[in-house]
């Protein structure tokens, strides 16, 4: 009796273990910890690219992060491309915020930065922020820098 | 000539007979898998016996793989600047991949093993045959508490294994090393995600669980009684699952990870 007791015992601590493995796993190493309850309120914007963006971005304002990228689409009647936003529901905005998407470090993932405006009305769910900046690709930044170097080579003689 | 095409015959349809056998064997083991349930004093022995005494092996084997993953993936990473990714490199690879695969092989070498012997030993001595002789069914009395226990066991020492794992790349990386915590913590949380990471990995480790308990039983129940029929069984069982494992892991990794 006593035996079977002792088992019970060391199956239970061995099944605990394991769930708290898993919490650890969920709370520590993913991003379970990082969902708001508090919940969110969906914005829109529009770039005329966006780079390396992926679902699930951070959107930080002064370094915080203040929400995620929750979808992004192409709209064929623009051709841009459509960013939904999933805010912190504990964060409001001005109407006048301006997005920018940013690279973190040199070779780092893509964020949006949300530099909050003037306006006295706040976002709400379903406003779009009309205010963006697209992402810097580099390709283009190389092929400008030359264009103005042959521009000056050329005023020169 | 005509006998050339007929060993040719002989042999796919032996094949052919042995899968179907196989096949039928899974699915009666399924069916009673349920009627363990009722009984779990049975499962829980089992559970012991399989959960419990792997414990060690998975523990230790956990902290030295994320020990090494620890070591070898800062002195890649350092070389681009980037050590900071440390911790989504070591969670990543041990939440998706090593976690679940490595613990299924050990498994397979430290349970798989001995529940094929005991289950060839049981056959060999004719336990089975007596049972059925008293009219209790061996696959619902022995077979099926194992198969159960085996499928929950599984899955908790994959996560210990990737716990410990995460764990012990902080304790080289961060303590020994000197790569910063925040950014450990925070680059592995940032990359890392639940459903698509946590869950798939936990997923795959179910699976190996049916793949390594299914292996091992049926070949134990297979074996040709006699001390070297059991002796090739339990051979059998650590390379057919080990094989079967990494097969799965596969077809696995391109079903869940394939397009991103």
């Amino acid at each position: 009796m006593n035996d079977r007791r002792m088992i019970d015992v060391l199956v239970g601590a061995f099944v605990l273990l394991g769930l708290a493995a898993l919490l650890f796993l969920a709370l520590k190493a993913g991003n379970l910890a990082s969902f708001t309850i508090g919940g969110t309120y969906e914005t829109r914007a529009r770039f005329d690219n966006i780079g390396g963006l992926k679902v699930r971005a951070p959107v930080k304002s002064a370094g915080v992060v203040v929400g995620r990228v929750a979808g992004i689409d192409f709209d064929d009647t623009t051709y841009q491309a459509t960013v939904r936003l999933a805010l912190d529901g504990r964060f409001r905005f001005p109407t006048d915020s301006s997005l920018k998407i940013l690279t973190s470090g040199l070779l780092g993932e893509q964020y949006i930065g949300l530099e909050a405006g003037a306006e006295e009305r706040m976002l709400v769910a379903g406003d779009t922020i009309k205010l963006t900046q697209s992402a810097v690709v580099l390709e283009n930044l190389i092929s400008q820098f030359l264009f103005s170097r042959a521009a000056e080579g050329e005023k020169r003689p | 000539m005509i006998d050339a095409v007929a060993r040719i015959g002989e042999r796919a349809l032996g094949r052919l007979a042995g899968i179907g056998h196989g096949a039928r064997f899974f699915a009666r083991l399924l069916a009673v898998a349920p009627s363990a349930l009722a009984r779990p004093r049975l499962v829980v022995e089992q559970l012991h016996f399989i959960g419990n005494r792997s414990l060690s092996i998975i523990a230790v084997s956990g902290l030295f793989v994320g020990f090494v993953l620890g070591l070898q993936g800062y002195y890649t990473l350092q070389r681009y600047g980037s050590a900071e990714a440390l911790g989504l490199l070591v969670a990543l690879s041990l939440v998706r991949e090593l976690g679940p695969v490595v613990s299924a092989l050990l498994f397979a070498g430290r349970a798989g093993t001995s529940l094929t012997a005991e289950i060839g030993l049981m056959k060999a001595g004719e336990q089975l045959a007596a049972m059925e002789m008293m009219a209790v069914d061996p696959m619902r009395r022995v077979l099926a508490p194992r198969f159960v226990a085996a499928v929950i066991a599984m899955p908790m020492l994959a996560a210990i294994f990737s716990a410990i794992g995460i764990v012990g790349a902080w304790g080289v990386g961060v303590q020994l090393i000197g790569v910063d915590a925040g950014s450990f913590w925070s680059q592995m949380q940032s990359g890392v995600d639940v459903f698509k990471d946590v869950g798939n990995g936990v997923v795959k480790s179910v699976v190996f669980g049916f793949v390594c308990a299914f292996v091992a039983l049926y070949v134990g129940h297979e074996a040709r009684p006699t001390p070297e029929g059991v002796s090739r069984a339990t051979t059998t069982t650590v390379v057919a699952s080990s094989l079967a494992v990494l097969g799965f892991d596969f077809i696995l990794t391109a079903l869940m990870f394939g397009t991103d």
